[in-house]
């Protein structure tokens, strides 16, 4: 079954498929692709004896319509891939959104674009993660920065994907899938595991009238629900409506199922931000030289703090706004050319000087790069 | 504590780093990290596992600075003895690879046939283990016990018993080096 | 006599009836299909509720939004891996794929053979008018050569898919091919295929003559209907090879291949695996193995 409780010694990779069978992954479909292969294989070779399901598809939208299938076969289900992958899986993303099924997607970023450079690292996926698929949708994304996050916070996608009927992402990095740190597997009985809601009775069902929460229950198939689930615009009863004003109920249903709950989803750390005056903003792997650059400074007296972006998507704009208040200026280290630093100038709006802090992909920033631009800043 | 083991893929350099990290890890519950080099190469080429062992948690796992370099072959002490602190400690294949004038920065060099013992028992393919023995032996970063378990832990099941002497012809070959000369040994420490 | 009117049908009790009428032009075989396809499965005697019908987009991707059964209607091409990772995590459940050629054997193309290759336990009713008709009558992989689509103003310089060919090269183990016409043996070979297991394949020959037949001398839905019954030679395990559709030539229908029996499916030898390190500490719900008989009355 899941890992027993205690301590292990495991990639990053390695822990992301340990958390998904602690939460209840009984079925994974992948594609080999670099860096995230070695998931797929841990998957395989697992799976079978946890009482799940591993199958190879012929490509990666195969995968990720296999995982909507089986999500709604009633497992919950994954996929892992990198960027080329995760560019073929966007139109599926939209498809999960649109019909709510709960699927877990696991992007282990690469240097891009194109085949760019499969071994090396990249976080050039934060915006495609987003809006990657067309039309007006939310997803949720997490981005752990250590070995053990990727365990705690893909429990905690499984959970989010259950709970709001959406897909979530983990956007992991090459160099973080690669890692082999320690890992703490805790009790079950310490850890919430969320399931889907199901319909309470089967007399007038509408399988898309949400509840209070504007989450609707998810039925399951085989028992008399007769529900038709569909990529077309849909009413409460699932019927495909081509109907503006269906689609304007549907659409800020899906938006603001996710956006009502952005507090609860929203997760984030921070590290010596209390009296900070430069925060730092990053994510996945970056928050590790990050972490050492702050000691550095504030052992040259400077008063600068981290805040690791655990929860991308929905982005924690509240959150910064409020920093906004405090820091002068806000350094944004990422593994692209400026992505997230899009969302952070927006909520910062004018407050306080943003810089970006770009790696083109390939390498993660050094400690000293970091600090660098803390003192520039200072 | 920073350490790189490098060599030629297929020397077992990754399988070293993973049962170093683990060691530290989950039998002496120390923090650790290890980093295996990745890229297409598979056998033949370059290959480094950098290793971090602390007692604090680990910020920055992905270094290029070290206190132990252990080279097994020549191209990747050529590589990687830049990557060495000023007073820091090398361990070589005393066949494989030569030390050059740039090792005079290192405090201590200590050299073990690693591969021709592994020979001697068998197989060259556990001269990484032997490698990790005299490692054990000189250094005492981590406990002869939880080594050795950890060796057990990490090699495959029908190979345990040849890793498991690789291991202790490693020991005991570093006790007999350290023995000769005993500050060397708490040089380490 | 008067005509009379009837506010129902039999199998209404299928059909989402309120979501009537559909979106078929007067003269598409898709309704003819459907009507089969729900005789078929009343013949086979399997319970409604445990089939699930996938669809992709087109024509006939909107055939599940008609039937009161659970239905998903997917993206474009990807009904068979939707449905593949839905009978793996559901292997007691029927699963029929019912889409068009242009979804399933064009856009979807890589993903019918490798389901075949594999052996997915799916029953694909695959719906082949010749062309993309939703979208206005574009050539697709199964248009004739020389046929006059929107997208071939001067005749389709490629050649076709044969999908019997196709099915079976790629494995699939039951392979049929009927027409909108010959509705009955059509319901017949649903009904047989529905006991068979592992990856089944039933093209349906259909008419469309709004974006098709009206551009190739076939204005009506009756004068595609005429082209089958002057054309077709219904002919059992005929070599799928030459079952290829060339414009004055015979069209073979019939069941080109029956392997099914013994031949296990990718859900068996994936359960069974778990099964091998769990033993009876997990129930596995396989559909029963029913065997139809060789004649389903009727």
């Amino acid at each position: 079954m899941s890992l027993s409780p205690g301590i292990y010694f495991m990639s990053g990779n390695s822990a992301v498929a340990e958390g998904a069978i602690f939460a209840g992954c009984r079925f994974f479909a992948g594609y080999p692709i670099t860096p995230s292969s070695e998931l797929a294989e841990r998957m395989a070779a697992r799976l079978p004896r946890v009482g799940g399901i591993f199958i190879q598809m012929e490509d990666e939208i195969g995968s990720i319509m296999a995982i909507i299938g089986a999500s709604w076969g009633g497992l919950k289900a994954m996929t892992a891939t990198s960027g080329p992958g995760f560019s073929l899986m966007q139109e599926s993303i939209g498809f999960a959104a649109i019909t709510e099924t709960p699927i877990v997607i696991c992007d282990v970023q690469r240097a891009g674009p194109s085949t760019g450079m499969p071994t090396y690292v990249g976080q050039g996926d934060v915006m495609q993660a987003k809006w990657g698929s067309h039309g007006p949708y939310e997803i949720i994304a997490v981005s752990p920065s250590s070995v053990q996050e990727c365990f705690d916070l893909t429990i905690r996608a499984f959970n989010l994907a259950e709970k709001y009927r959406v897909p979530v992402i983990i956007l992991m990095d090459e160099r973080l899938s690669h890692l082999y740190e320690k890992v703490r597997v805790p009790r079950k009985e310490d850890v919430i595991i969320v399931n889907r809601k199901l319909p309470k009775s089967k007399k007038n069902f509408l399988p898309y009238l949400a509840d209070a929460d504007l989450i609707p229950p998810m039925p399951p198939i085989g028992e008399g629900y007769h529900f038709h689930v569909t990529g077309l615009t849909h009413d409460e009863r699932g019927y495909p409506k081509i109907d503006p004003e269906v689609q304007d109920r549907l659409v800020r249903r899906l938006c603001d199922k996710i956006r009502y709950h952005a507090d609860e989803i929203i997760d984030i750390q921070t590290y010596m931000m209390d009296n900070a005056k430069i925060a730092v903003v990053a994510f996945g792997s970056v928050v590790r030289p990050a972490i050492k650059a702050i000691k550095l400074a504030r052992s040259k007296g400077i008063k600068a703090g981290l805040i690791n972006l655990r929860t991308i998507w929905p982005f924690p704009e509240k959150i910064i706004r409020e920093y906004a208040e405090k820091v002068h200026t806000f350094i944004v280290a990422e593994i692209n050319y400026g992505q997230i630093v899009h969302k952070v100038r927006e909520s910062v709006n004018g407050k306080a000087k943003v810089v970006l802090l770009p790696k083109m992909g390939g390498a993660i920033h050094t400690p000293e790069e970091i600090l660098n631009e803390i003192m520039e800043a200072r | 504590m920073e350490i790189i083991i490098c060599g030629f893929g297929g020397q077992g350099i990754v399988r070293a780093g993973y049962i170093l990290g683990y060691a530290a890890a989950v039998m002496e519950d120390k923090e650790s990290s290890f980093v295996p080099s990745y890229g297409p190469e598979a056998r033949g080429g370059e290959c480094a596992s950098r290793i971090v062992i602390s007692n604090e948690r680990i910020d920055y796992p992905f270094i290029t600075t070290v206190d132990i370099l252990i080279a097994m072959a020549q191209p990747a002490y050529n590589k990687y003895i830049e990557y060495l602190k000023p007073g820091g400690i090398i361990l070589h294949d005393e066949d494989l690879v030569k030390p050059d004038e740039r090792a005079s920065k290192a405090s201590e060099i200590y050299s073990v046939p690693a591969t021709r013992i592994a020979e001697r028992l068998g197989n060259r393919i556990v001269a990484n283990i032997v490698m990790l023995g005299f490692f054990c032996a000189v250094t005492k970063i981590i406990g002869y016990d939880a080594m050795k378990k950890a060796v057990e832990a990490g090699v495959p099941a029908r190979f345990k018993e040849i890793n498991l002497k690789a291991f202790d012809k490693g020991y005991n070959y570093g006790l007999e080096v350290i023995g000769k000369d005993k500050r060397k040994a708490l040089a380490v420490q | 006599m008067p005509m009379e009117f009837v506010d129902h049908h039999i199998r209404d009790k299928y059909l989402k009836v309120d979501r009537l009428p559909h979106i078929w032009c007067p003269g598409c075989g898709i309704g003819s299909i459907l009507n089969a396809f729900l005789l078929g499965m009343e013949k086979a005697e399997v319970d409604p509720d445990q089939v699930i019908v996938v669809s992709g987009i087109g024509c006939t991707g909107r055939v599940p939004g008609y039937l009161n059964m659970d239905t998903f209607h997917t993206t474009h091409g990807r009904a068979i891996p939707f449905a593949v990772g839905l009978k793996l995590a559901r292997p007691d459940m029927h699963v029929v794929v019912f889409s068009g050629d242009g979804d399933l054997v064009t856009i979807g193309g890589n993903h019918f053979i490798h389901a075949a290759r594999r052996n997915n336990d799916l029953l694909v009713i695959l719906v082949n008018n010749f062309n993309y008709g939703m979208t206005g009558g574009q050539v697709g992989a199964t248009t004739p050569t020389g046929a006059i689509t929107t997208t071939t103003p001067y005749g389709n310089l490629e050649r076709p898919f044969n999908i019997p060919y196709l099915a079976a090269a790629a494995g699939a183990v039951y392979v049929a091919r009927w027409t909108s016409l010959h509705v009955r043996r059509l319901a017949w070979s649903i009904a047989e295929a529905f006991h068979r297991k592992g990856f089944r394949v039933i093209e349906v020959l259909s008419q469309c003559p709004t974006t098709f037949g009206r551009r190739n001398k076939m204005p009506e839905g009756i004068d595609m209907l005429r082209w089958y019954r002057d054309n077709c030679v219904i002919q059992h395990y005929a070599d799928p090879k030459d079952a290829e559709i060339v414009p004055g030539r015979k069209i073979i229908i019939g069941k080109f291949i029956d392997i099914t029996d013994g031949v296990e499916t990718f859900e068996e030898k994936a359960w069974n695996l778990v099964r091998k390190f769990l033993g009876d500490r997990i129930e596995i719900p396989f559909r029963k193995g029913l065997r139809c008989p060789k004649e389903i009355p009727g």
